[in-house]
């Protein structure tokens, strides 16, 4: 899943105050998953909002709508008709939900009420992590299933580093070494032999390098 | 082995000499004294100085420049050229850049990452690793290549190194690690400071096992210490060191007015034991900011003099 965090409740402040009538808007898609941006953040972050134009006595009006997702046309559209009412959007989905909104309602201020991070996994309840930077050309097959590219922090696809310590990476002891779950994995599946093939230089531009990149699937386009 | 490039320090390799470098770090602003001041006191007991390339992250004036510097004094250096801060472009044209300069000694690193330095908010690279960095000077020199195909009008003559830590983890694939660079194409070998000697013996050993020693030189590192307190830094702080107990106690068990003395007794018994281990084929001595211990270092462990012209 796309894995976000909630953005300080100050950021938000600043980004609404001076309108009306505000529609904080969630997604019931990642965001919900981790607890950043689904119905239950909306209505959190509503109140307190609430709350702090009523201290300020400032008179604000908040509606609360989540969407199924924000990265389609289809239920974007669900909110075509009450979008004139608002001055405001503040979008709970992650960068992409948020842009989409931007790109569908033109006239409208659009802001994010969070910070997307990253591809990641749940590890535990509370505690998510990376797993893929999305580079478009998968090397997962060689590295045992474990991505350096996403994992390592120097992005080595021949580590480890000099720096692996005890199965930690240089940058963190809180961090794996992704290195070294790899030789590991490799010796589980008895491929340990496998290390010794050196990864060629990877082509970067299917990756951020090349610029905005789009997938055209003509087999499945109407 | 017959030698590939006007290096002098491959030309002291190859004839069985033991080699010796040293490094130098370059200075926090754009005074060139600060180096060729270093590169004076140390030059007459080394083969080759390494210019680190912003080294532990922090900004300082180039690797490059810092060479050109020796180059300009007589002295043969090693570029050191971390994947951290260059692409591919920035990477090819700094090799062209040093060898325009007649530069023939290169060492590729990944970098430490930049989270250590003075910048750890700025971006990184990593478009190469340090293996595919090897690769890239190997390709450039031998076939006259650039990575996108097209030839090199001069290609770059250098002699080709990388480091190896054979303390860092996981231990078992430290050798197989060393085996990797060697099939990239790497020449020379500088190791991380040495401390734990039983442990880079079982590395030296293993590597001798798989003829290892053969293909490459290997380069002992060695660093001396100040104080009981950067015996105990580099134990705990630096990632990959390995510096055991007993030469933390030996160190903190003289009083704090010896303890430089006994750093460099320590350094010099390390040189004295691992002449003897076989596949060391020379000794790079690292004295961090503390170069004007370099000549002693060098003539107690019987290093010095250094060879003549070859």
């Amino acid at each position: 899943m796309i894995v976000a965090d909630k953005k300080p409740i100050e950021e938000i402040i600043d980004m609404v105050k001076g309108y009306r009538k505000i529609l904080i808007l969630g997604c019931n898609e990642c965001v919900t998953v981790c607890e950043a941006g689904g119905k239950k953040e909306v209505a959190v972050l509503a109140s307190a909002l609430r709350m702090y134009f009523m201290n300020e006595g400032t008179k604000i009006e908040m509606d609360e709508i989540t969407l199924e997702r924000q990265c389609d046309h289809e239920y974007l559209e669900e909110i075509r008709n009450s979008m004139d009412q608002y001055d405001a959007v503040v979008s709970l989905a992650c960068g992409v939900g948020v842009q989409f909104m931007a790109e569908k309602y033109f006239g409208s201020p659009i802001y994010p009420g969070v910070n997307t991070c990253f591809m990641g996994v749940t590890e535990e309840r509370g505690v998510w992590s990376e797993r893929c930077q999305g580079c478009g050309q998968c090397i997962l097959d060689r590295t045992a299933g474990i991505c350096p590219i996403s994992r390592c922090a120097k992005r080595l696809l021949n580590g480890p580093c000099g720096g692996s310590t005890k199965g930690k990476c240089e940058i963190s002891k809180d961090l794996d070494c992704a290195w070294q779950i790899i030789i590991d994995r490799l010796k589980e599946l008895d491929r340990l032999d496998d290390y010794e093939e050196i990864a060629p230089i990877k082509d970067w531009s299917t990756e951020r390098a090349g610029g905005p990149r789009k997938v055209v699937r003509e087999d499945v386009r109407q | 082995m017959s030698t590939k490039t006007p290096s002098r320090l491959e030309k002291i390799l190859d004839s069985g000499q033991l080699a010796v470098t040293s490094e130098c770090g370059p200075p926090r602003g754009s005074d060139p004294e600060a180096i060729t001041k270093k590169a004076e006191i140390i030059k007459d007991h080394v083969d080759a100085i390494n210019i680190t390339d912003n080294q532990t992250s922090v900004t300082r004036l180039s690797s490059l420049a810092a060479c050109i510097h020796l180059k300009l004094m007589g002295i043969e250096s090693t570029l050191q050229m971390v994947v951290r801060d260059r692409n591919r472009i920035a990477l090819q044209s700094d090799i062209l850049g040093a060898a325009s300069f007649d530069i023939h000694n290169i060492l590729c690193l990944s970098g430490d990452h930049q989270m250590f330095g003075d910048s750890p908010q700025g971006q990184n690279v990593f478009d190469l690793d340090s293996m595919q960095l090897i690769q890239t000077v190997r390709l450039m020199r031998d076939e006259g290549k650039f990575l996108g195909g097209d030839d090199i009008k001069r290609p770059p003559k250098m002699f080709v190194g990388a480091a190896a830590n054979p303390f860092a983890d996981p231990f078992e694939i430290r050798v197989p690690r060393l085996a990797k660079k060697i099939a990239a194409g790497v020449e020379f070998i500088q190791t991380q400071c040495i401390y734990n000697l039983d442990k880079f013996e079982l590395w030296m050993k293993e590597a001798r096992d798989r003829g290892l020693h053969e293909k490459v030189y290997i380069l002992a590192g060695v660093t001396p210490f100040k104080s009981a307190g950067m015996a105990k830094y580099m134990k705990n702080r630096v990632p990959g060191m390995d510096v055991p107990d007993e030469v933390v106690k030996r160190m903190a068990g003289v009083p704090k007015e010896n303890q430089p003395e006994e750093g460099i007794d320590i350094c010099v018994e390390t040189i004295q034991r691992l002449k003897e281990c076989e596949g060391v084929r020379g000794f790079h001595v690292m004295a961090i900011e503390w170069e004007e211990k370099v000549p002693e270092i060098v003539e107690r462990g019987g290093l010095y003099p250094r060879p003549e012209d070859l």
